[in-house]
Order: C-alpha cells, then sequence, then structure tokens
C-alpha cells in the first residue's frame, strides 16, 4: 500500500544536514498492523511523518533521497488510486489518520469532545446527520453518547485514548498511524486499547503502523515487525520469527534486555548509547555496541537483505 | 546486631484537598499503610500503576510532604512531629534518585558539584583532595570516572548516564535508604537493564536498603527481594515477588499480571474481552461478546 | 539569529545614547541649563548643532543634559526596584506558606496604587519643590512590584524540579539553593524586568515633566519638551527644539525594547538547544 524506496530524509541544521532515516526501504501492506520498533533517535518519528507526507519545503523535514509511493484500493468500489508521498499530506484523515500519544496533550482541554471529533473531520464528512453518526459509532468503543457532552478532563486516561482510536477509525482510512498510543497509560487501560486496535483493524481491514519503544506490545498486535536503529532498518519480519529468533544482534540484545515473570536468569542491556546522527559510526552502525563486531563491521555498511523468505535484516553474519 | 527495624510505617494516611480552596472534596492518596521493614531488606519495591499512592509514599519518605496521620520511623525515629530527625541526619541517612535523569541537575551547573557539595556538606570528605577521592569512589562505583564528568554539563550525557551520576551522588554519604521513584521508566529499554543491574551490584556490595517504586512488575521481579502491591492508597498484597508475581493471592495483582504484554505468550482472545477484575468507580465496561464493531454490510 | 540581531541593534541604540548622555555631557562650554548664554532662537548651524530655544540655551548640549538625566534616573530606578522585586518574589516563591501569603498581600496592594496619579498629588503639595531623587523614590516604590510578581512565579515553579531536591539532599542550605540553582534561571526574567523598568520609569517621569510637575531645576527629557511646550516651540515653527527630545525618547525606547525582545528571544533559542 506504501512502499518507502531507499528513503533519506532528515533535517538541516546549523552544522550541517542530520539524516533521521537513511536508505531505509520498507512496504507496508494493505491488511496489516506493522510494528515499528526502536529506541530514542532511531527515527520513528520521522518515519511517521514521512508515511503521512509531512515533509517538503513547508516543514522542517527533507526527502533527499529515494521515493515514496502509495496505491490504495477502495474496499467498496475496487478502483486503485496512485499516490506520490507528498500527495498524501492532502489525503489527511481520509486515507491516513492518526493516533497520539498522550491523550491529554492531544485534545484540546477548553472544546468539548463531539466539537472536536467533528472538527477533525474533512468538510465533505460534516454532513447533518454527522453528530448521530458519530454517537453510534462510538457505542462500539464503549463510548456512551454523554462522553461527546463531556471536555477531556473529565474522562478517565483510558475513555480519552479510545475516543482518540474511535476518531482515527470514524473515517474509515486506509493507514491509521499510531504513535506510541499506549505508552502513559496504565498496564490493564494498555491491554484494553491495543486489543481495541486490533479489532479496528480487523473489522476496516486496513492497516496499522505502531510504533512502540515496548517489544512486548509489538508481540500481541503486530503481524510484522520493523526494528530501527540510528536512521536505518534493521530487522523486518513476521513478528513471531522476529521476537523467537531474531536476526540483527541489535534485535537481540533489545529482547534479552526485557525482564520476564518468572524467568530467573540474569539479563543484561546493551553497553554504550545511540550514536549521534549527525556523525553515524562507519561501516555498519551498530558496531560500536554489538557483542559481535569485526573488522568488516567497521568499515562496510552491511546491506539490508532478504535472508530467509520473509525475513529481512542488515548483518554481514546472518 | 541491633534487631529494631530500619523502616516503620505506623497506619501512615495523606489527604489531599482537590478542588478549589473551598472545595470539601478529598483524595487519599496513602489510605492507611503499615509496614515494617528490617534492616536487611535489601531491595523493596512498591509497584502500582499511577494514582496508585506509590509516588505520594515516595515523598512522604522524603518528607517532601507530611503524613494527615500516622508516623513513619527511620531507625526507631520520626520522621516529622516531636523528637523528628534532624536535617543534617536525615540527610545522611536518606538518599533521593528520581525518575528524569535530566532534571536531576540544573543546566547551569556543573553535574560533578553535586557530588561534591553532597560529600563536603554532610560530612564525607573535607574539601580538596579528599573530596577528590570520595568523587571518584562513587563514580567508579558505577561504572564511570572523575575524568569523564569533571566540568561538564546535563546536556553532554546520555539519560543511563546520568541516572548513574545521580546513583553515585547518592552513594556518597552511605546513606542507610536510596528512595528510587521510578529510575529507569524514561530511559531505553536496553539502557535500562543496565542501571538494574547496577542497583543489584550495588545491593550486593553494601547494606544500602532501597525503597524501589515502579510501576512496571517485569523489572520488579528481577530485581525485588520484596514486593508490595499499591492499590489506591492500599497495600493489598507483599510479599516475595518470586510468588506474589507467578501466583498472585489478589485478583487485581492477578489482571495486573496478565495484562502485561508479554513476548512469546499471547492475550488469550484477542478480541474478546471480559477481564476478570474491574476498576470500582470507573466507567469501562467489559466489552461484549458480541463483537460492537461487527456493523455488517456496506462498510 | 533574530534575536542576536535585535540585541545588536539594540544595544547599538543605547550605546550611542550612552555616549551622548554620559560622555558628551563633559564637554558641554557651560552648564547648558542657564538661560540667555547663546543667541535666542536660531535654528540648527554649525555652532549649534540643533539651534538654540528661546531661553537662550543651546539645545543639543541641553539634550545631552536632558538624556543623561533621564537614563540615570531610569538606570538607577530600575536597578533598586528590581533588587527589592527580586528578592522579595524569591523569598515569597520559595518559602511558600505564610510568608508567601504575606508578602504576596504586600505586592498585590502595591500593584493596585496607580504611579501616576500619586505622583501627580505629590507633586501638587509639594508645588514645586520636587526634585528627580523624590521621584525616583516614589518610582521605585511604585516599580518593584512587578519584578516580584514574576519572579515569585518563576521560583514558584522551580521549587518542585527534581534538581532542587537533589540539591537539598545534597546538604545545601535554602540559601545557596536559591543564589546557585534558582538564579541561573531567574537572571534573564531579572533582565526583562530590569530593560523594562527603566522604559517606565522615563515614560512616568516624561510625563510628570510633561505637564509640568517634575523637577524644574533639572533638565530632562520631559522637562525640554515642557519648557519647549510652554513656548509654544510647535507653533513657531522651531521644531529644533521640541523635535529632538520626542525623537530622543522614541528612540530611547525603541531600543529598549530591542535589548530587552533580542535578549528574551536568544533566551528562548538557548533554552531550546540545552533541553533538546
Amino acid at each position: 500500500m506504501i512502499a518507502l524506496d531507499a528513503v533519506r530524509a532528515g533535517y538541516p541544521t546549523p552544522s550541517g544536514f542530520v539524516a533521521a532515516v537513511d536508505g531505509l526501504s520498507l512496504t507496508l501492506g494493505d491488511h496489516e498492523i506493522l510494528g515499528v520498533a526502536g529506541e530514542s533517535g532511531c527515527g520513528k518519528s520521522t518515519l511517521i511523518k514521512l508515511i503521512y507526507g509531512e515533509f517538503g519545503d513547508r516543514t522542517p523535514l527533507r526527502l533527499v533521497g529515494g521515493s515514496i509511493s502509495a496505491r490504495f484500493v477502495d474496499p467498496v468500489t475496487g478502483a486503485a488510486t496512485e499516490l506520490t508521498g507528498e500527495q498524501l499530506r492532502s489525503h489527511w484523515w481520509d486515507l491516513v489518520s492518526y493516533i497520539p500519544q498522550g491523550s491529554m496533550s492531544a485534545l484540546n482541554p477548553v472544546m468539548r469532545i463531539g466539537v472536536q471529533f467533528v472538527d477533525a473531520l474533512p468538510a465533505r464528512r460534516r454532513g447533518a446527520d454527522v453528530r448521530a453518526e458519530v454517537a453510534a459509532f462510538i457505542a462500539g468503543f464503549d463510548l456512551d453518547a454523554h462522553v461527546l457532552r463531556a471536555y477531556p478532563h473529565q474522562l478517565s486516561g483510558g475513555m480519552r485514548q479510545r475516543v482518540l482510536v474511535a476518531m482515527a477509525a470514524f473515517v474509515n482510512p486506509r493507514v491509521i498511524l499510531a504513535d506510541e498510543p499506549t505508552t502513559a497509560l496504565d498496564v490493564v487501560v494498555q491491554q484494553r486499547i491495543l486489543m481495541l486496535l486490533r479489532r479496528v483493524q480487523r473489522w476496516q481491514r486496513n492497516s496499522v503502523v505502531l510504533v512502540s519503544h515496548d517489544l512486548g506490545v509489538h508481540y500481541q498486535i503486530a503481524d510484522r515487525l520493523a526494528v530501527l536503529y540510528a536512521g536505518k532498518l534493521v530487522e523486518l519480519g513476521p513478528t513471531d520469527a522476529v521476537c523467537a529468533q531474531p536476526l540483527h544482534p541489535y534485535t537481540r540484545g533489545l529482547i534479552e534486555a526485557i525482564p520476564r515473570l518468572g524467568d530467573d536468569r540474569p539479563r543484561g542491556g546493551i553497553d554504550g548509547r545511540p550514536p549521534d546522527l549527525a556523525a553515524p559510526p562507519p561501516g555498519c552502525r551498530f558496531h560500536p555496541r554489538c557483542p559481535e563486531a569485526r573488522e568488516v563491521c567497521r568499515t562496510d555498511e552491511p546491506a539490508f537483505a532478504e535472508k530467509a523468505p520473509g525475513r529481512f535484516a542488515s548483518c554481514h553474519f546472518r | 546486631m541491633n534487631d529494631a527495624p530500619l523502616l516503620v510505617f505506623e497506619d501512615v494516611h495523606k489527604v489531599f484537598r482537590s478542588g478549589g480552596v473551598l472545595s470539601a472534596r478529598r483524595v487519599a492518596a496513602v489510605d492507611g499503610i503499615s509496614l515494617h521493614l528490617k534492616r536487611d531488606v535489601g531491595v523493596f519495591a512498591i509497584a502500582g500503576q499511577s494514582g496508585s499512592g506509590k509516588t505520594t509514599l515516595a515523598r512522604l519518605l522524603l518528607r517532601l510532604e507530611r503524613p494527615s496521620q500516622g508516623r513513619i520511623l527511620l531507625d526507631g525515629q520520626p520522621l516529622t512531629g516531636a523528637g523528628a530527625l534532624g536535617t543534617m541526619a536525615f540527610r545522611r541517612m536518606v538518599q533521593p534518585i528520581f525518575q528524569n535523569p535530566f532534571e536531576a541537575f540544573s543546566l547551569h551547573i556543573p553535574v560533578d558539584s553535586y557530588l561534591f557539595r553532597t560529600a563536603i556538606n554532610l560530612g564525607v570528605a573535607a574539601p580538596g583532595a579528599a573530596a577528590e577521592r570520595v568523587v571518584d569512589t562513587a563514580l567508579r562505583q558505577v561504572g564511570m570516572s572523575r575524568d569523564r564528568v569533571a566540568g561538564k554539563y546535563v546536556h553532554q550525557f546520555s539519560g543511563g548516564e546520568l541516572q548513574r551520576i545521580a546513583i553515585a551522588r547518592a552513594l556518597i554519604p552511605r546513606p542507610r535508604l536510596i528512595v528510587a521513584d521510578e529510575p529507569v521508566s524514561m530511559l531505553d529499554a536496553s539502557l535500562r537493564m543496565t542501571i538494574v543491574n547496577l542497583f543489584l551490584e550495588i545491593r550486593r556490595a553494601s547494606d544500602v536498603a532501597f525503597i524501589y517504586i515502579t510501576h512496571d512488575l517485569s523489572t520488579a521481579y528481577y530485581l525485588a527481594d520484596q514486593i508490595a502491591i499499591m492499590h489506591r492508597g492500599r497495600i493489598i498484597e507483599r510479599g516475595d515477588p518470586k510468588q506474589v508475581l507467578t501466583a498472585p493471592a489478589d485478583a487485581y495483582t492477578r489482571s495486573l499480571i496478565d495484562a502485561i504484554p508479554k513476548i512469546g505468550e499471547r492475550w488469550p482472545e484477542l478480541g474478546d474481552a471480559s477481564c476478570g477484575w474491574r476498576p470500582a468507580g470507573e466507567c469501562e465496561i467489559g466489552l461484549s461478546a458480541r463483537d460492537p464493531l461487527d456493523r455488517g454490510g456496506n462498510r | 539569529m533574530r534575536g542576536s540581531m535585535r540585541l545588536a541593534t539594540g544595544l547599538c541604540i543605547i550605546a550611542v545614547f550612552a555616549l551622548l548622555a554620559f560622555v558628551l555631557p563633559w564637554f558641554a562650554p557651560d552648564d547648558p541649563r542657564l538661560w540667555q548664554t547663546v543667541p535666542r532662537n536660531r535654528p540648527p548651524s554649525a555652532v549649534h548643532l540643533l539651534g538654540t530655544t528661546n531661553l537662550g540655551q543651546d539645545t543639543f548640549w541641553l539634550l545631552t543634559w536632558a538624556i543623561r538625566n533621564s537614563l540615570t534616573l531610569g538606570l538607577c530606578v530600575a536597578f533598586v526596584a528590581t533588587l527589592i522585586g527580586v528578592t522579595i518574589g524569591l523569598l515569597a516563591g520559595y518559602r511558600g506558606g505564610a510568608t508567601d501569603r504575606a508578602l504576596s498581600f504586600v505586592i498585590d496592594s502595591f500593584l493596585c496604587l496607580p504611579a501616576l496619579p500619586v505622583l501627580i498629588l505629590l507633586a501638587s503639595l509639594l508645588g514645586g519643590n520636587t526634585s528627580l531623587a523624590l521621584i525616583g523614590v516614589v518610582l521605585v516604590l511604585f516599580n518593584w512590584p512587578f519584578p516580584a510578581r514574576q519572579i515569585r512565579a518563576v521560583a514558584l515553579s522551580m521549587r518542585e524540579r527534581e534538581f532542587i531536591h537533589v540539591a537539598w539532599f545534597s546538604g545545601d542550605s535554602a540559601l545557596r539553593i536559591i543564589a546557585v540553582q534558582i538564579f541561573p534561571y531567574l537572571r534573564p526574567w531579572a533582565a526583562a524586568n530590569f530593560v523594562n523598568t527603566v522604559l517606565v520609569v522615563i515614560a512616568i517621569e516624561t510625563s510628570l515633566a510633561v505637564i509640568g510637575l517634575s523637577s524644574a531645576q533639572q533638565a530632562t527629557l520631559g522637562m525640554m519638551i515642557y519648557w519647549a511646550v510652554k513656548y509654544q516651540a510647535l507653533l513657531a515653527g522651531r521644531w529644533w527644539w521640541i523635535g529632538p527630545p520626542v525623537v530622543a525618547i522614541i528612540a530611547l525606547f525603541i531600543g529598549l525594547f530591542l535589548v530587552g525582545s533580542g535578549l528574551e528571544l536568544r533566551r528562548s533559542a538557548a533554552a531550546g538547544q540545552l533541553t533538546g
């Protein structure tokens, strides 16, 4: 549905251009939940912006290499629309919608929920009966109609996040971008939101890009998992396979860094810290922290290649 | 060996008034906590979700709040009220580690200055060479060194490094108790275990007791010697984490454990939803068995 | 970048004024306030750069003295008022509780008093014997609450920041925490308030002077305007007498504003870089 091909994008800074993602090639399928995992500075926020077309002259983000293209098939009529990355922006909250993190700051505290809901819709959806439609729609999310008359602070964190999911789903988008949607939530509420998100995706038969630093979250609901490190894609594959047998040492390190209930084995983090994207290490960007690094890792950048059917990684030794 | 308990909570309550000056609404953040912690408790984890009262408990321990009712005794001496520990004595016995490593130091002051001040003010070393040695030793204990830290400011370090420096500072006066309030929740996952293992190392090498506040049960399992689960200001379950977190007695604890997204174990019936435990007073109805998103027709 | 541009431009303007105010007056041939020292009502020429006034004074040298007095008044009052305001604001914000309530009451009371009407009343009562010093003292009293209020708010917000707790647990005393930990965060606010107060003080003194209630003995920009208006310089077309003080005031204000605004822009840019 959306394809990124060798994309290099970043931000101009006083000390030069800093590429937040570099040489990224990724395809988002038509009916899947794609999990994007990575830590600070890996480029996941930039990836989200690239997917919904928030780059170009009027934004800080610049696309300087590669291309982004999209192909949407209308589920009802079967008609296909081809778009370039830049054109995606005009389909905001139409073909592409977004669930942000931190629901208290995502919702306007002085506007009622119902007003904000309708406000976010593109003009052509705001017909006379839209409020009735919205009330009927959110019932499926376990939200009473009275929620529409409430202000954000009157709802619990979980309810607010459900409102955000409902807002994003209401326009029946082809892609929902969920940027750390459950990070600030309690664990039980997180479970409900993630289950809700999965059910929305299965029901609307669209795709979700789920960004989260928590691999456990990806394991629960993501179909495929992409792991980013320092602006590069280091691993991609079906979630079960990636978690059971990670190909890239970074993925393996991340998985091993998570303590598990009932597991008493000693665990360790990954030494060192993510590199400065203004001056990344030569060769493989992970080599300063990699327990398996050898001479070739310092000089040659490994290609992101298919190592097994459906499984991609960028490492010299897999 | 002195057998007196290290830390005692005697039916401690902390009530906040919410709303405006004339409001009568009261929130009991801590609603009757009684605890006896022995000298050799090691790492005592207090686990709970947001609003459980765990942060208020930490603040009570650090004397940033006073209890509305009840007393807290450290080494037999009350923290507040009559006969309370003096300020200097308190600071030598209790030290904090906070959640946000980037907020633990001023942006305008070199980070090592805090370590020096701690050493000098709390009487650990005289200014000069003695203080230098103490600071260096403390930094080495956390895997850093004086050279790496000298004269540098907050923005020159990563979150993990700053947290290590914060731990080093807390260790300088050799306190009885270190109160760590979610010390790794703002760190990246790959760095978290490094700090958690550091806590383990310190616990093994010295007799400092840790009160470790967290919302992350998996880390508590790994690190803690004892755990108390907090909910709505009360401790609802307590004991050895290896038991409490694998075979909990309380339904709330059970629901927390079940809700953790674990690798290798999918939530049963993703899509169906009766969770065994429902929080009282919240407007959250369980999702019904029939798929409420099933509209059929032309969607 | 824009912050630095503004700051640079503002500082240039102020530098020009500083030159006019503090260097040049020493070169004046006589006390320019003395009447009838030079021919009256001459337009600008090589000898008299800005012409002469109806009272036989050289306008240019009079202007330099006026700028000096206005600026000195502004700077002195701003310095003392900011000092008092910052101290009281810090005390109120950091200590909190009863201290804060008491001090806030005082601050708010003074804030409610209108400066200009009170000064007019005072000047009328003293019947023309007001001196700049007295005006200065009264202006300090009226202007310290503004920085106090602002600094109090900042100090209050800083009280719960974690590094303040860390400093306390490092054994620092409250006084040291205020001076070393909190103060660097207050500097930009104190500076902004200082610049602002200079502006306000010059404005009030000028207002007083223009209606004839300031110190008639001293030359200030406002007094120059007063005398010019009194002798109907505008009606008589003698722009060189009334023009320069008005232009000087406007230019001074622009300069002060640019300095204040430039400082603020630079501060927020620097803060943005430091935190992320």
